[in-house]
């Protein structure tokens, strides 16, 4: 069923100004029902189970249950998502458990500076492009 | 008419898309936009952070040349590239990609994201072109990068509205129209110049799996082909359109086996235990030279594993088992380094899938899989159209200024259309760019989009009445559900229209079927390409009697007009190429043969928007003299 809401845990993000998932789902699947304050995946069968929204979930009220075609029941792929890091709790079917960590960025978070400090120069007509060669550690190649 | 409030954004440059390419042209050309006091603007469908193909992450960067250290040539890509598309590629874009991509890379670096290095600070490859990465955040940073960029040019950026049609002047494309999937809003984009990069497409060929693991496609879901969409009806010569990919993955959850293939040396073998890229190497012949040279093309490698599957010889396996156990063999005398290499290479094996194919991992849980005890099954995909990867399709563009070759008519990545450019996968014949190379020929195309606008940017002129009449064809789907609905006591059955997942089952039928889709084990033939041809004609009248219940169904209503417009470019461009160029991707019958002396050549189409005709074309390789 690719992802899904834990009732108990949804708030429908009223204390923030958007609905995380609703917000973020890059296939435009999940849904506010505002009477209900509860967020649902409106069509799982279109579900990539990228789970963006089950990362982004300030609750922790999302999970995925693989697509019952194919995935067999019981096993679960927890993501914890901080600010450089990403912990995973890979559970399989008999009951043994894997956990992974791995780095997400170098990096603060909002500081990605487009130009990243390289020389830049002002010339339109030419091949290079805002920051090379600098950023190319060569002059620009050409046949 | 439904009440869509009309809201009009005018700017200088037009970005559609999110994803890594529009990403390059937004970060690219806000910085000179700014120097030229103009305004930049960019439309995604979903949210920039996680919009695109990368939305997921990925574990590897899949270009990056190594200029900087000596390593590889420019020249040595475009061989590469031409190689594995048999022959068939623009190698001035394809070398305009590969000379800016390492600074992509770097900037990337510098930006946050983690690329593997070795003790000399070397980057750690996975192949010769392949960086490792932690990419779990990849798409984040990118997108963080543009919209600082964005902010300090004094542009906008609109996420969730959803671009359906280019707005035109004649030839030139002024701008495109589309709505909001947020609110009931109707938006009109009036631009100077304008850059399609809304992805490839995926769902025009029935998927694998059909019921709930529908949306399991390798590449998202959320490509739509919007892109092909928007620059056909512009009436922008499209090229490659019969180049569709089909990878081989880990089955059903279609996770990577780059990691397995290169760093592990893992083989592929069938049920038999032959490995059909040994047992059938004779086959390679009958595909010269491309088959006879290295690294052997995707489609070929496909190939042969198809054959086998055709003598009834499959499940296919990858010998994860055999693979290990050979690692454990080199390390015999001290367990306890093999012990600490076991850690590290599962380790890097679940990240491959936890950072870009996290139901791969679930499956494999799921299936108390332990890969040193037992192979997995791998199988070919279903048909996707992503002219970054080893597919081609997309628009024909205009190539760079300095190289001397027969295509160029205009900025570099203009389509033929006035103002229109187009990268990553809506620009064709430019493969193996994946996202470091998408982003770079964005970053191309931002820049020539702004210095078409310092020379040429003229204001744009739209026909009020041209945006009336597109506002009512966009929103008839959601005027034509209240007008029926009512009539039968279950509103999804209902003949006077169709919902947007009945149209869709109905256009995959026809695609599987006809076109070489799975269930027709990837070959078609001319008869079977009529009689798509044939079918489509019911397919496209009936497209026009769609019915949205909500402004959701609305936006899949048209996403799926998209993917119709993708597979019949696919078609009629498969039905002109008459021969059997890239076996593994899609199999001609009645031509089984590669026909070099005839069709050694693209295969180019373009869709007059005026009369409504299809016309169709040969255009001829060029290749860097000497390379």
């Amino acid at each position: 069923m690719p992802s899904f809401v834990i009732t108990e845990k949804c708030d429908g993000c009223k204390g923030q100004d958007k609905t995380a998932c609703m917000y973020i789902c890059p296939n435009d699947l999940m849904y506010l029902d505002m009477d209900k304050m509860k967020a649902y995946n409106r069509d799982p069968s279109m579900c990539w189970e990228c789970q963006c929204c089950v990362k982004i979930c300030p609750q922790q009220a999302m999970d995925v249950r693989g697509y019952a075609d194919f995935i067999p029941l019981g096993a679960s792929c927890v993501p914890l998502r901080g600010s450089e890091d990403i912990m995973w709790t890979v559970k399989f079917r008999d009951g043994s458990v894997k956990r992974f960590k791995f780095p997400i960025r170098t990096t603060e978070e909002g500081t990605a500076d487009p130009l990243a400090g390289y020389a830049t120069h002002d010339d339109l007509n030419n091949e290079a492009l805002a920051t090379e060669p600098e950023s190319l550690g060569i002059d620009v190649p050409t046949v | 008419m439904a009440n869509f409030e009309t809201v009009e954004v005018k700017t200088d440059l037009l970005i559609l898309g999110g994803g890594f390419s529009a990403c390059g042209v937004a970060t690219e050309a806000a910085y000179w936009a700014k120097k030229n006091g103009l305004k930049v603007t960019l439309v995604d469908k979903a949210a920039l952070d996680r919009s695109g193909a990368v939305a997921m992450g990925l574990s590897a960067i899949n270009q990056y040349v190594g200029l900087r250290d000596g390593d590889n040539t420019c020249e040595d890509y475009v061989r590469y590239v031409r190689q594995d598309l048999m022959g068939i590629s623009r190698e001035d874009l394809v070398y305009n990609i590969a000379r800016h991509v390492d600074s992509t890379v770097h900037l990337f670096e510098k930006w946050g994201l983690k690329i593997w290095t070795d003790e000399n600070g070397k980057y750690v490859h996975e192949g010769r072109w392949q960086l490792m990465i932690n990419g779990e955040s990849y798409k984040i940073l990118i997108a963080e990068a543009a919209k600082n960029a964005i902010a300090d040019a004094g542009g906008e950026i609109y996420e969730r509205v959803f671009i359906v049609e280019p707005l035109m002047d004649g030839n030139k494309c002024v701008g495109a129209v589309g709505f909001s999937t947020r609110e009931e809003k109707f938006y009109v984009f009036k631009a100077k110049a304008t850059v399609a990069t809304m992805g490839g497409a995926v769902h025009v060929f029935r998927p694998r799996s059909v019921g709930e693991g529908f949306g399991r496609s390798w590449y998202p879901p959320f490509n739509t082909g919007s892109s092909a969409y928007f620059t056909i009806k512009a009436g922008a010569e499209m090229t490659c359109q019969e180049v569709r990919f089909i990878p081989v993955r880990f089955k059903d959850a279609y996770g990577p086996v780059g990691a397995w293939f290169l760093l592990f040396k893992s083989r592929a073998i069938s049920a038999e235990g032959g490995e059909y890229m040994a047992v059938r190497k004779d086959e390679l012949q009958n595909w010269a030279p491309y088959g006879l040279a290295k690294p052997i093309p995707a489609n070929l490698r496909n190939y042969l594993g198809m054959l086998d599957i055709d003598a009834g010889l499959g499940p296919l396996y990858m010998e994860t088992d055999e693979a290990i156990n050979k690692i454990a063999e080199e390390f015999k005398d001290d367990p306890k380094a093999f012990k600490k290499k076991m850690k590290e290479l599962e380790a890097e094996a679940w990240e491959d899938f936890l950072d870009m194919t996290i139901s791969q991992a679930h499956l494999w849980a799921a299936l108390n899989v332990k890969p040193e005890e037992k192979h997995s099954e791998i199988a070919a995909c279903e048909p996707y159209f992503i002219g970054s990867h080893s597919g081609a399709s997309g628009a024909w563009v205009s190539g760079p200024e300095d190289l001397d070759t027969p295509y160029k008519w205009g900025y570099a990545n203009m389509t033929t259309v006035d103002g229109l450019f187009a990268a990553g996968d809506a620009s064709g014949a430019s493969s193996h760019k994946f996202s470091s190379g998408s982003h770079a020929e964005g970053r191309i195309t931002g820049k020539a989009a702004i210095k078409y606008i310092v020379e040429k940017g003229a204001e744009p002129n739209v026909d009020a009445a041209k945006v009336d009449e597109l506002k009512t064809k966009i929103l008839n789907p959601i005027d034509r559900y209240p007008q029926f609905n009512k009539e039968t006591t279950d509103p999804a059955i209902n003949p006077n229209y169709l919902l947007w997942r009945q149209f869709m089952d109905r256009l995959q039928k026809i695609m599987d079927e006809y076109a070489g889709g799975v269930t027709a084990a990837f070959k078609t033939s001319k008869a079977n390409l009529e009689r798509a041809m044939e079918l489509f004609v019911y397919l496209k009248e009936d497209s026009e009697k769609l019915a949205a219940e909500n402004i959701y169904s609305l936006e899949r209503c048209w996403e799926n007009m998209h993917r119709m417009w993708q597979a019949e470019a696919h078609v009629r461009t498969m039905l002109f190429r008459e021969e059997t160029r890239w076996p593994g991707y899609y199999f001609r019958s009645d031509t089984p043969k590669m026909d070099e002396e005839n069709w050694h050549c693209f295969a180019n189409c373009r869709f007059d928007p005026a009369s409504g005709e299809w016309e169709m074309m040969k255009k001829d390789v060029w290749n860097i003299p000497g390379v």
